[in-house]
Order: C-alpha cells, then structure tokens, then sequence
C-alpha cells in the first residue's frame, strides 16, 4: 500500500502553533497543537487519526481542511499545494475535499425544507441546470437511505439519525473526492454507532471516496481504517496499518492506549492498567521525547533528544526503544 | 441478601407539550451492600430519571410519579417525610457523582470553599435536624475535624499536594482531577449508597481507566454500594459486579456482570452486545428506532424491533422469570445461554 505512486493528500512536516495572550494582548507563550507532522493519504483508502483530547488531531484536520492557515509546513492535495491559496482559489478545493463535524445534522437551517439544503451547494459549486440538480440530489438521498418524499420536510420533522443522514448527502452532493470525518460518532449509542459506520462504508463504495477518520474511539478506528496515525501532543508517534498496530504496538504510548480500553469479556483492564498522570499542558511540552514524562521505559537520552519517526519493520515509530 | 435498595414498580411520567410520555414503566431493582451495580442502556431509556427518582430530584413541574416504590433500608423514600428525606438520605445516606464534573463546580469559589459547605451540611459529624440557615454557626471544632477528613479524602483519591490544591479554582483542575474531586465530595458524608450517571464519559480513556480502578477500588474498601449508570458496556465491564439492562423505560435483564456478559438471554442484550464494534471489523446495528415514550408500544417494548416477538409479546410484558441464581430476564423466548 505504501508504494502506490500518487498519494491524494500528502501533508509534509505540518505545524500550526496558536499563541497564547495575557489579559492584556502580549503574547506569553504558544500552543504547538501539530507541530511536524506529515503523512499521505492514498486514494481510496481510510486513514484512522487517534489519540486523546488535546493531541492535535482536530487541528491536523482542519488546517488541511483550510480552516486554520499552516503555520509552516506543505499540504498538497491531488498534486497540488493548497495551503497557502488565497480564498478564492481555496473554495474551489472545498469541493473535492469536504469536512464532516461529529453531528452533520445540526448544520441544517431550520428553515429551509431538504430539498433547499441539498441544492445549495450545487448552486454555488455548479453550473448545473435545475434539472440535472434535482437528478443528483434524489440520487444521493437514496445513497444515504432516505425516501425521496423526505425533500419537503423540515429538519425538525426527521429524527435526529434522519437529520444526520440528510446532513452527510448534503456534503456528497458536490460528490468530493476526500472526505474529512471529525468525532463522526461520538454520543452515539453502539447500536446506531454500528449503522452510522455501515452507512460511511457503503458511502465509500459507491462514490469512491478516500476517508481521513478522526476518532477517540480506537474500537471505532479499528473497525473502519485499514492504517492508523497515533498523535500525542501534537506530533505523530506511530502510523501503520492497523491489524498490526493494534496486534503489536511498538511505541510505548500506543501500548498504553490501547491497554486502557475496556475489552468485554476478558480480564478487567483496571486490573493492570499502569499509565499514570495526565498528558503534560501543550503550552509547555517537555524536552525530547513528549511522553517521557509518563513513559514506563523513560532513560536519560528520552530527555535529551528527540526521537524522529523512523521505519520498524514496515511500520513508522517514534520511539528510541521501538 | 437483605437488599440495601429496592426499587419495586417504579413508573413516572412526564407531562410534555406532545403528551404524557411514560418514561419509567415498572421498573424493579435491586443493590445489596457494597456491591457495584451497573445500568446501562441506550440514550433515551430511562436511566437518569430512575437514578434522579432514586434520589428524590425529578423535575417537579412535568414529573409525575405513577406509581412503586423505592425502599432504601426498608424505609420507603417516595413517602417518607420530605424534610426526613433531605436531612438524612439525600447527601448522606446516599451520594451523586454527576457526569460532568465542570458543571457542578461554581467557578468563582475555590474548591476549599465549595467543598467545606458540603461538609458544614452533610458531614458524618455534623447533628442534623432542625431548621438550617446560611447564617448557622459551623463549629470551629467540628471544622477541624472535617478538614482533616477532606484532606485525607483528597489523598485517597490521589490529588497531589491536597493542602495547596484546595486553595485552587475549579478551573485549575483537569477534567480527570476534577471527577476525582467529585468522587471524593461523594465519599466525604460516608454514605451507603453512591449514584454515580455516567462519570467517565467526557474523559479520555487512558484517563478513564485510572479513574474507573480508582472508584471500584475505594468503593470495595470502604463497603459503599454504587449504582453506576452508563451506555458504554465496556465501562461497565469494568465495573460492575452485577449489571441491569433497561429499554425505552423497562428493565429487560439484570444478572451477574459474568452471566451479562458470556449468557445474555434477553435478544436486546444480545443486539446490544453484539452492536458493540470487535477486531473483525463486522458492523452489527440493530435495525429500526428507539419508540416514542407518548405512544410506547404495548406489552414488551422491545416487540417492535425483535426477531423472535410473538402475539403475546404485544400482549403483555412478560413476568421476571429466574434463570439461574443472579440472573434474571423478562422476556417471553429467552436464548437458552450461550454467548451473543
């Protein structure tokens, strides 16, 4: 998989740093929310992007989505560098690469009845005919499992898995190549989670999209991604694909991670669990190795130099002991 | 077992602009002394409004309790003396810890404060009874002695330097420091009973699972019974010793947490189970969706979206039928036994 030619988004040593202001404006300090980050996303594949709250991966997504400006660092997308468009030239990318909140319903108007929301974005991206608009939004509402006779209804008249429905047709519509999924199914019970899931998968099929799939949830990323990134403090700490990942983690944070999910069934995990303390403020990240501060395996070289994402037998690891 | 709670019946209804919506629809329940009780079930089922009918706070506007019981150490709480029940249940006997541990700190007092006005009322010290006023005395003595007990608390659940940490603002903590916060604020009045609604939901799981050992750890040692509500199952497998299964306002199945989860028997634990994503990557939803409460279903509630439903499980909710010892299911065609 790695060698296939032409990656469809290739993000190289990324970083986006916030700045962190007093009461009066100075700035005391940054935030490197991602900071050297670089992968490839090859067509037709899903990408997992895991880690805890604060890691970086929302910000990943939405600086190459275009919502935050790169601090340094290129973003190429279907060849071409897209991060440091102007406005117009950006908005024209916004539809072959499309962004997908944890509810997609909620961005519905309230006033405007289905069929207005799904010809919205055809009428700014398109030059279609009315015709040949209606033709498309009928077929994507059917791809996303709804009746045709849902058109004249109002958001509040679907159920909420409806309105989540309607909300992702509304991003197809454009028929994007690469679709960024954030949270997609967080406050999900599993049971609709499970059709939530089936309905991205078939989606995939049918349009031949390429998925970036953020996600907290490492059950969730192991049922849909075939490689996963791990993030920890803004910095990739282990990609590959996610059998072995999940078989065989070589980066002590990942063996953490995945040791902390409860598994039904099996021995108690609180029984074992060893990771102590809270991820250290990104404010003030550590020196070398940004898990050391929590590392079981912590030596002195960890505090002193920072250790590079580096091959292991056909996977990356930042670690010195991988 | 002598059951430390009892919940028998137990139905309330909400009055909304849509109509009545039976959101608890005869329920039973039951924890024994320091046992950890988990319930779980999907949005919507009830699980909130049965630990809030627990703990006496429904809403009072729209709530309206049909009919059950709730006996706590025998005493029936939904008709006992309100003014009893605050004094000496609600805070005391029996403790909350809240889902969201951000919100249930005011942000302008620091912690010391916030917690030492739980202790003023609802200490194990403190006398009870009589008319209780803001202006009221807080003995210097009593003082001591309940600060004393906050700052081994806070050892307990391992907040460093506790001292100093109390002089802190709630938004100094993180989310994992300030659930321990609220853990050790449920612990403080030495109750009997903890009703804990989703504690770990907004934490990460690496967190999550420091605080879910350190919970059940504190818990066993003490002898505190706990009632823990969640939606996730491996939470609860974590947990529990013993787990019920509630849908659209019924209990379904309640057994040991190792029946509950090698023999489910009722086929929405199954479904349930079964939805949960495995490392084979197969998707297993359960098909159509969660009834209305105004016009829920007849008989089992389950029906409508059950493979092996038949006339008479529209007819009437089946009776609790004993499986085994510990494991109960109310369903007409339980699955003889094994795994989901």
């Amino acid at each position: 998989m790695s060698i296939s030619p032409a990656p469809l988004l290739e993000v190289v040593d990324l970083t986006r740093h916030f700045p962190v202001r007093n009461a009066f404006g100075r700035r005391t300090g940054w935030i490197r929310a991602v900071d050297g980050v670089s992968i490839a996303v090859q067509p037709g594949e899903t990408l997992g992007l895991v880690g805890e709250s604060g890691c970086g991966k929302s910000t990943l997504g939405k600086t190459v989505m275009g919502i935050h400006t790169p601090t340094s660092g290129d973003i190429r997308f279907a060849g071409r560098e897209i991060g440091h468009l102007a406005k117009r030239e950006r908005r024209a990318i916004a539809k072959d690469l499309q962004y997908v909140y944890q509810d997609p319903g909620a961005s519905l108007d309230p006033r405007w009845k289905v069929v207005h929301s799904l010809h919205e974005p055809l009428k700014i991206h398109t030059r279609l005919s009315r015709a040949e608009r209606d033709e498309q939004v009928r077929a994507i509402l059917a791809a996303v499992g709804l009746p045709g006779a849902h058109l004249d209804l109002y958001p509040h008249e679907l159920s909420g898995g409806q309105q989540r429905r309607v909300g992702l047709a509304r991003i197809l519509t454009l028929r994007p190549r690469m679709v960024i999924l954030d949270e997609p199914t967080s406050g999900l019970d599993v049971s609709v989670q499970a059709s939530v899931l089936k309905l991205f998968r078939s989606l995939q099929e049918t349009f031949a999209l390429t998925y970036v799939f953020i996600s907290h949830d490492l059950a969730v990323v192991r049922a849909m991604c075939a490689r996963i990134a791990v993030m920890y403090l803004g910095r990739i700490v282990e990609l590959g694909e996610t059998a072995g990942v999940f078989e065989q983690p070589r980066h002590p944070y990942t063996r953490s991670l995945l040791a902390a999910v409860p598994r039904i069934g099996g021995r108690r995990i609180t029984l074992d669990f060893v990771l102590e303390g809270e991820p250290p403020n990104p404010r003030d990240v550590p020196s070398g190795c940004r898990f050391r501060t929590r590392c079981p395996l912590v030596q002195d070289v960890c505090a002193a130099d920072e250790p590079k994402l580096r091959d292991v037998e056909g996977r990356q690891v930042a670690c010195h002991f991988a | 077992m002598a059951e430390l709670l009892s919940v028998r019946g137990l139905s309330v209804d909400f009055i909304t602009d849509g109509g009545v919506a039976q959101v608890l629809d005869g329920i039973s329940l039951d924890i024994g002394p320091g046992e950890v009780v988990g319930l779980v079930g999907e949005s919507g089922c009830g699980k909130t409004t049965l630990a809030r009918a627990i703990l006496g706070i429904l809403p009072a506007g729209p709530a309206r309790i049909r009919g059950g019981e709730v006996r706590f150490k025998g005493t029936d709480l939904l008709r006992e003396d309100p003014a009893v029940v605050n004094d000496r249940v609600r805070g005391r006997a029996i403790t909350f810890i809240p889902q969201d541990p951000s919100t249930s700190f005011s942000p302008v007092f620091p912690v010391e404060t916030q917690i030492m006005d739980l202790m003023k009322w609802k200490s194990s010290r403190s006398p009870g009874g009589g008319p209780s006023s803001t202006l009221s005395r807080y003995p210097a003595e009593r003082y001591r002695a309940d600060r004393d007990a906050v700052l081994e608390t806070l050892r307990a659940v391992q907040i460093p330097e506790p001292a100093r940490a109390l002089k802190r603002l709630p938004h100094e903590f993180s989310g994992g420091q300030r659930q321990r916060l609220m853990i050790a604020m449920a612990l403080l009045p030495r109750p009997d009973l903890i009703i804990a609604d989703e504690p770990t939901t907004s934490l990460d799981v690496t967190i999550q699972a420091q605080i879910l050992r350190l919970l059940r750890e504190l818990v066993k040692k003490r002898g505190v019974s706990v009632l823990f509500t969640t939606h996730d199952l491996g939470t609860a497998h974590e947990i529990c010793d013993r787990v019920v299964v509630m849908y659209a306002g019924q209990e379904m199945e309640a057994a040991s947490a190792e029946a509950f989860f090698e023999r489910p028997a009722h086929p929405y634990t199954r479904r349930l189970l079964a939805s949960v994503p495995t490392g084979t990557g197969e998707l297993r939803d359960i098909p159509g969706e969660v009834p209305s409460l105004v016009a829920p279903p007849s008989g089992c509630r389950f029906h409508p979206r059950c493979d092996d439903a038949t006339p008479e499980c529209r007819a009437g909710r089946p009776a609790p039928r004993a499986l085994a010892r510990d494991h109960d299911v109310r369903c007409h065609h339980p699955a003889d036994g094994v795994g989901a």
